[in-house]
């Protein structure tokens, strides 16, 4: 047992069991280190939204909401998710099953062009709309001769939130898609089933916990995006102003319950995502 | 049909015809968009806005708190990964899930709460004012606004990898008598180092972009506290949309050489992956 390892290794200084009090030390710093990381940067933050909102008292929070304003960013922001979430999930749906259910020649590049939204800043999503469809845009003149609004209305919005959300879906279905292999469905077609059949009787229920997953995750960034929104909305208080963006008017204006009031529902979606998020995986979807 | 292979399943034609033309509709010809606005621009008008002083500012704080960002990512990342993944203690679970939060939450509520807990005379701030630091309305405010919304990329990247360090090596080498430091040296670190790199890049990207959550924090005086998005957005605002086009074809130039970076990092990673298997 002499030569165990020569001294530049850090040999003969320690045998094991001498470790167990270095170890107990340093599972106790990071341990706290962690805590107080997590704590300053996102307890105190969370806390103090539900703290700003409830500090003029229960009553004066709750008649925030009865300000037509912001009830106008809530119906906004959910008919935005309404529509944005449902395509950017058929358009997932769609696009998992081209890409994991088929071998073909630039399935990478197109992998890579589907997640690109995730690579590029919000404002520069919502910016590619206002240079299309903007006044001073390609389509601005045409647009203007026929009384159409895209840019600071509802379309604009919503072309911007599905920019953003592009992806969500889709990246959740593919990888899970090609993991779970064609065996079941080509049993169902070779047994005569038709293409949609095999599909909503078939895949869909394989795939089921992963288009949750993605939904989830997509409706959370739909009803939560600022800078791509805030590019083509052109802030009209109660016709454009998501919440978000209903949040950063109050906010400027001092109104500080009336922002974190709106704040807190958001902050509340955000913690059931994270709930749905986490029992989706409890079901041993994505298990690490 | 060369360029596929033929399967049994229907619906090819239908899928991928979808996808493509909603990708090109949605993604691919707003982008281009972009860059023939750009593109459409006399050279030396380019240059002027790119390389104006205000965007030079602009760069040097948008880059300069990214990069600080990621890198106390790095460090509390790993820290924060390592707890996750090798320690049992009460409420584990919970911290786990809450690492996801800056992804749930709106960038907005992220900007004014920060905000409001490192204000002068907000829950934390109030405590770094005796000493003379200035966390709101600073480029510090930047900083940790930026290192909140990419903390998530560091955290993830690592715990898988940390998760597949052989166990079993660590102990032959403390049993052989190597020391703790010299263990995370010599078989730690080389398992874990795509990763970690990978969720440097990861957090640097996503951080480069942000702006919802920093204007709130940042002061945004230009020269000092004003991120390259928020000039794109005061150039819009001014309908100055060739200006705003120039700094975002500079912005999604550098996104593509992070996207690049990232892939040649899990390439990287993937292959000493299999080195280490043989």
């Amino acid at each position: 047992m002499g030569a165990v390892l020569p001294q530049e290794f850090g040999g003969d200084a320690t045998r094991p069991g001498q470790h167990t009090w270095m170890h107990s030390i340093v599972r106790w710093l990071f341990i706290t280190v962690s805590l107080l990381f997590l704590a300053a940067v996102l307890l105190a933050p969370l806390a103090t939204v539900f703290a700003i909102a409830l500090s003029k008292g229960l009553a004066l929070y709750l008649h925030a909401f009865t300000d037509p304003d912001t009830l106008a960013a809530i119906r906004l922001t959910l008919i935005t998710a309404l529509v944005v979430v449902p395509v950017n999930t058929v358009f997932g749906l769609a696009a998992a099953w081209a890409i994991g259910k088929f071998e073909f020649r630039g399935k990478s590049v197109l992998i890579t062009l589907i997640d690109l939204p995730l690579a590029i800043s919000p404002v520069i999503s919502g910016m590619v709309f206002v240079l299309l469809f903007g006044l001073h845009g390609w389509f601005g003149v045409w647009l203007q001769e026929h009384d159409l609004s895209i840019v600071f209305a509802l379309p604009g919005i919503m072309l911007a939130t599905m920019f953003v959300t592009f992806p969500y879906v889709a990246r959740e279905l593919i990888p899970l898609m090609q993991q779970l292999g064609n065996d079941e469905e080509e049993a169902a077609i070779t047994l005569g089933a038709g293409g949609w059949m095999t599909f909503f009787r078939v895949t869909l229920p394989k795939v089921r916990w992963g288009l949750v997953y993605g939904m989830v995750l997509c409706n959370a960034r739909a009803m939560g995006e600022f800078g791509a929104v805030s590019v083509v909305s052109g802030h009209i208080r109660g016709l454009t102003n998501t919440m978000p963006l209903h949040i950063e008017i109050l906010y400027n204006e001092y109104n500080f319950v009336g922002a974190f009031a709106v704040a807190s529902l958001l902050t509340l979606l955000a913690v059931l995502t994270l709930i749905v998020k986490t029992l989706v995986e409890r079901t041993g979807y994505r298990r690490r | 049909m060369s360029w596929r292979k033929p399967s049994v399943l229907p619906g090819f034609g239908l899928t991928f015809g979808f996808t493509t033309f909603f990708l090109s509709a949605i993604v691919l010809l707003p982008l281009a968009a972009l860059i023939l606005a750009a593109g459409s621009m006399h050279w030396s008008d380019f240059v002027h806005v790119v390389l104006s002083r205000r965007a030079l500012g602009s760069y040097r704080l948008s880059f300069g708190a990214s990069l600080l960002a990621a890198s106390i990512n790095l460090v509390f990342g790993f820290i924060l990964a390592w707890t996750l993944v090798r320690y049992e203690f009460p409420g584990r679970k919970i911290i786990d899930a809450l690492i996801d939060l800056p992804f749930a939450l709106p960038t907005a509520v992220s900007g004014i709460a920060l905000a409001t807990v490192f204000a002068q005379n907000g829950w934390i701030g109030r405590w770094l004012e005796p000493l003379g630091i200035k966390v709101a309305y600073t480029w510090l405010g930047v900083t940790l606004a930026l290192t909140l919304i990419s903390m998530p990329f560091a955290v993830r990247a690592v715990q898988p990898a940390l998760l597949e360090v052989q166990r079993d090596l660590e102990e032959a080498a403390e049993t052989l008598g190597a020391r703790r430091f010299y263990v995370f040296r010599r078989i730690i670190l080389p398992t874990v180092l795509p990763a970690l790199l990978t969720g440097f890049t990861l957090a640097f990207a996503r951080a480069v972009g942000e702006y919802g959550s920093v204007i709130f924090i940042a002061g945004n005086l230009p020269m000092k506290t004003e991120i390259t998005p928020l000039l794109i957005v005061i150039h819009l605002e001014e309908f100055d949309y060739q200006g705003a086009a120039a700094l975002g074809v500079v912005m999604l130039a550098i996104s593509f050489l992070m996207l690049l970076t990232i892939n040649l990092l899990q390439t990287w990673g993937r292959r000493r992956h299999v080195q280490a298997a043989h």
